[in-house]
């Protein structure tokens, strides 16, 4: 392979994003195991290619909506990976003061709009979303990621249906990592997929290789670029495979481990760092930028580890200025 | 003061916040041809499509469109058609509107409205004569309204509207015709502050929406016999005014709690175990509720008649308490 245009410093970053997400979630994991971390985590292992390809490339301005297994997204997208600890571990300088944890993970200050704990959930949030900025008329788009899994629910449906009606900027994101929770999609899922829905549909869709930065990058800058200027929906498939199980303590035995190890064959970051020596990039210059992107986050995890716990009253804070509970809690 | 009916209150209020704040919008099924009732006729005339939104039948879609919109800048007024409907945006409501500004640490706030007409009215059977606003009231994060005249339709509508936090605001079905006095000053009432409709010293009836009507009757009637009965119109169930309730028995020593809503569990009984808590030692007789049987709502009059409050139900109650 040899793509002699290719913008290096664009698939630099990304592999320094793609690093830098499965660090976080490494040590998300050790967390986990440490008791650190208290409830469900969902980790996305292997399909760090998606986060950096597709929310690396929006814009500060445009909104991003995310699903449970949504920690790549929103580091991708800007937030403060420090702040996104804390928050994982319930700490006092989470990005929610601890309230909302991995599942409900949401940066509003870089237009992280929050990740769902139910799925599908976020496709109508997503398409109401890009309804105000097209009635303020602000120059900004909404990408809106989902699984697989979501493509059976009904706001599937109602959101992309909404969307292409009122003709809003907003990019639809199915990543299809096979699995909906512990069971194969295929084996529940009529019909030819994700991508035949969208279209049905009238939004114009594409596939592609999920675990291939060049391939998610380039489709989903394209549709962006299609999202921002001619101002309906756009949908993009980008095929992938979770490396890990469902939560952090899956051990996901309904899998061959020969499956996995297969997979493991197709990591998107070994994949992203062979297009990049491709081009002439050498090893040790992407060993340093892989080192830098680990020592950020191993700093990362090391200061949520000595932050405080919040202030118990924040627990009490936040529910809603009428009736709020610290005048009226019963 | 003007006369006006109840919908055309709410109609007043709507187009008057869409004046004063352009971020204001509705959405909801046929609303640009005014809606299921009327309460938008002329609306988009004034305001144009693209803020007096149709919408197609999706309540899931538009309860989570409105959440959307709501994070993002706007406030949106959702309109569902019956209160039965938005059963279908459950999801949307209570994990996501509710839960939002709590969940995510208080980074956004979800201003938003959505008007869920209750009730039993003409016999719409059990699909659409629903009254569920003890749902609501269970949830943290929500405001419930539940206007019974119409300048409470209007000044209460208003403040929904400007509201920071997610509204239910359950119109009756059975009141879209119900003429009144409205203010004909723009102004907004408090949400969370009861109204004594009538002053009394022998009981105090604690109700809301289209059952403050029957109770009014029932304590005329009583009235025939020199027993005044207090009674409070609750407006707002979420947050309710215990200190109204609890300083209105504390001097009458007595409280009966009326809804149109199924007595189990309903709100009534969360009324009464306040009282029953805060007023134990001033209580002349036990607290008690007067609602529904817990049976859907039938299609045939005389068999839906069976599950109305009727005044002579309410004074029978009323009279069970002071006899």
């Amino acid at each position: 392979m040899s793509i002699p245009n290719l913008d290096r410093e664009r698939f630099r970053r990304h592999y320094h994003t793609m690093v830098a997400i499965r660090a976080f979630e490494e040590a998300a994991l050790d967390a986990l195991k440490q008791g650190l971390v208290h409830g469900a985590i969902h980790p996305s292992i292997g399909q760090e290619a998606v986060a950096a390809g597709v929310c690396g490339n929006l814009l500060e301005r445009d909104l991003l909506l995310s699903t449970h297994r949504g920690h790549g997204h929103t580091l991708a997208k800007g937030a403060d990976p420090t702040a996104m600890m804390c928050e994982l571990l319930g700490r006092a300088g989470g990005t929610s003061h601890g309230k909302g944890g991995s599942m409900h993970i949401a940066d509003f200050q870089v237009g992280m709009l929050g990740a769902n704990g139910v799925v599908a959930a976020n496709i109508g949030i997503a398409a109401g979303a890009a309804h105000a900025l097209k009635l303020r008329g602000e120059d900004a788009m909404v990408c809106c990621l989902f699984g697989d899994g979501a493509i059976n629910r009904g706001p599937f449906l109602e959101g992309l249906n909404w969307a292409a009606v009122y003709g809003l900027p907003v990019l639809f994101v199915c990543e299809d990592n096979g699995f909906a929770a512990t069971t194969r999609t295929r084996e529940l899922t009529a019909g030819p997929g994700p991508v035949a829905r969208a279209e049905s549909l009238g939004i114009r869709s594409l596939s592609v290789d999920g675990n291939d930065i060049l391939a998610v990058d380039s489709a989903a800058r394209d549709l962006m670029d299609v999202v921002r200027t001619a101002g309906g929906p756009r949908f993009l498939h980008v095929r992938t495979y979770r490396l890990t199980g469902h939560t952090g303590t899956d051990p996901a035995a309904y899998r061959e481990e020969s499956e996995v190890a297969e997979a493991w064959q197709n990591d998107p970051i070994a994949r992203c760092r062979t297009l990049l020596t491709s081009v002439g990039d050498d090893d040790a210059m992407l060993d340093e930028l892989a080192a830098s992107a680990r020592t950020l986050i191993d700093e990362v995890y090391r200061k949520a580890r000595d932050a405080a716990w919040p202030a118990p009253e924040l627990g009490f804070a936040h529910v809603q200025d009428l009736g709020d509970p610290r005048q009226r809690a019963y | 003061m003007n006369t006006m009916n109840y919908l055309e209150a709410g109609k007043r209020a709507l187009a008057e916040e869409m004046r004063r704040d352009r971020t204001v919008w509705a959405l909801g099924e046929d609303l640009g041809r005014g809606g299921v009732f009327g309460q938008y006729r002329g609306l988009a005339g004034e305001f144009g499509a693209s803020r007096i939104v149709d919408t197609p039948i999706s309540e899931a879609g538009i309860m989570a469109a409105a959440v959307g919109a709501a994070m993002t800048g706007t406030r949106p007024v959702v309109e569902m058609r019956f209160s039965d409907f938005a059963l279908c945006a459950v999801d949307e409501l209570v994990n996501q509107a509710a839960k939002a500004r709590y969940m995510f640490g208080g980074q956004t706030t979800v201003p938003l409205v959505v008007r869920e007409p209750i009730g039993m009215w003409r016999s719409s059977a059990a699909q659409h004569s629903q009254s569920l606003e003890a749902w609501y009231v269970h949830i943290p994060g929500l405001v419930v309204v539940a206007p019974a005249t119409p300048a409470d339709n209007y000044g209460l509508l208003k403040s929904a509207i400007r509201c920071d936090d997610p509204v239910v605001y359950m119109e009756h079905k059975n009141l879209w015709a119900l003429e009144g006095e409205v203010p004909a000053v723009e102004g907004a009432l408090p949400l969370g502050k009861a109204r004594t409709a009538r002053v009394g010293e022998v009981l105090t009836v604690v109700t809301w929406s289209a059952a403050l009507h029957v109770c009014l009757k029932a304590a005329d009637k009583l009235a025939r016999d020199n027993l005044e009965v207090e009674v409070i119109d609750l407006r707002t169930l979420w947050p309710w005014d215990r200190e109204a309730v609890l300083t209105s028995v504390e001097s009458t020593g007595r409280c009966l709690i009326v809804h149109e809503a199924v007595q189990v569990a309903g709100f009534g009984a969360e009324i009464a175990a306040v009282v029953g808590e805060e007023c134990f030692g001033r209580l002349n007789a036990p607290v008690r509720r007067l609602g529904a049987p817990r049976v859907p709502v039938p299609y045939s009059p005389p068999l839906e008649a069976q599950l109305a409050l009727t005044v002579e139900k309410v004074e029978a109650a009323m009279r069970g308490m002071v006899g």
